[in-house]
């Protein structure tokens, strides 16, 4: 069995009004220093068998309209090796 | 009789929390998240909403804002605290009671009039009702599944800390169909469903949600 991690994250340019809210919660709670906080998605895909080349395409066209919107986010795949 | 309603950026019910405490005849304080301090009320309401925006997890913003470090403090010696809805998701996320709430089973938000059973009347926010007593209030919620472990749900069911269950239909995959918990000593009360949108006839499907705010007004008199 293969994990593959798809993490997505909004573009540096888009307002993450929830990374926003995060950051203004850190500084409150007294951690100084931190200039930014995005909050981003990360999915978990389990699958049988090997990874293969023709499995990761597939799953890089999913990432990148399925799991991510490219007009705002931005996504990495990542193979996990368990 | 003063009953403090709490504000946080993105609250939405507070103004009918407020009313209810009024229509039950108590006097409504407004208290600001920002504030540090609870303003001598005899009880506090944490309303329903989004309060955050509830990014990062219901709740989980809220539960550091200034205001609750009194209020964690007061409810442990006792000041009855009810957290509603998104309150409930505050009291969870400040330990003031056990589990958490997750994303409604059937992943949508649910809008409905739920039927409930009053299980525990020993608390200071259901003595006004009867034991087994059924009312109908407004239910609205994306993330009200209620869940702990095994081990704390048997202690809130022993302990008799649940204080309201879904009847006819559980709306969001809450276990043992909980619709509402106590702490242990019954004075802080959260609960998925709004009564204080049951107050008057006018505006809700019944004022079965009275109870709620009656019985903390009956309490504090007899205290």
């Amino acid at each position: 069995m293969a994990r593959v991690v798809v993490d997505v994250m909004l573009k540096p340019e888009i307002l993450d009004p929830q990374g926003k809210a995060v950051e203004g919660a850190l500084g409150r709670l007294g951690l100084a220093g931190v200039t930014s906080v995005r909050q981003g998605k990360s999915f978990a895909l389990e699958l049988d068998g090997e990874v293969d080349e023709a499995r990761l395409a597939q799953i890089h066209e999913l990432a990148g309209s399925l799991l991510s919107n490219p007009v705002i986010e931005d996504y990495v795949v990542r193979e996990v090796t368990a | 009789m003063r009953v403090g309603v709490v504000t946080f950026p993105g609250s939405l019910d507070d103004r009918d929390a407020a009313r209810a405490v009024r229509v039950a005849g108590g006097e409504a304080v407004e208290l600001w998240h920002g504030d540090a301090d609870l303003h001598a009320v005899d009880a506090v309401v944490l309303p329903g909403g989004f309060s955050y925006g509830d990014y990062l997890r219901c709740g989980a913003i809220a539960r550091f804002a200034p205001v609750m470090g009194p209020l964690v403090a007061a409810a442990e010696g006792g000041l009855p605290v009810l957290g509603i809805c998104n309150g409930f998701q505050v009291l969870c996320e400040s330990h003031l009671l056990p589990g958490a709430l997750v994303r409604n089973d059937h992943l949508h938000f649910i809008c409905r009039d739920q039927r409930l059973r009053i299980e525990s009347t020993s608390t200071a926010w259901t003595s006004a009702y009867d034991e087994g007593q059924e009312i109908v209030v407004p239910l609205k919620n994306g993330e009200g599944g209620y869940v702990a472990d095994e081990a704390t749900l048997d202690r809130l069911e022993g302990e008799g800390r649940v204080v309201a269950r879904y009847l006819e239909l559980n709306p969001n995959g809450s276990r043992r169909d909980i619709a509402g918990i106590s702490n242990a000593r019954g004075n802080v009360v959260g609960l998925m469903p709004h009564p204080e949108h049951a107050v008057e006839p006018l505006t809700g499907p019944s004022t079965d949600g009275l109870g709620f705010f009656t019985s903390i007004l009956k309490g504090l008199v007899e205290a």
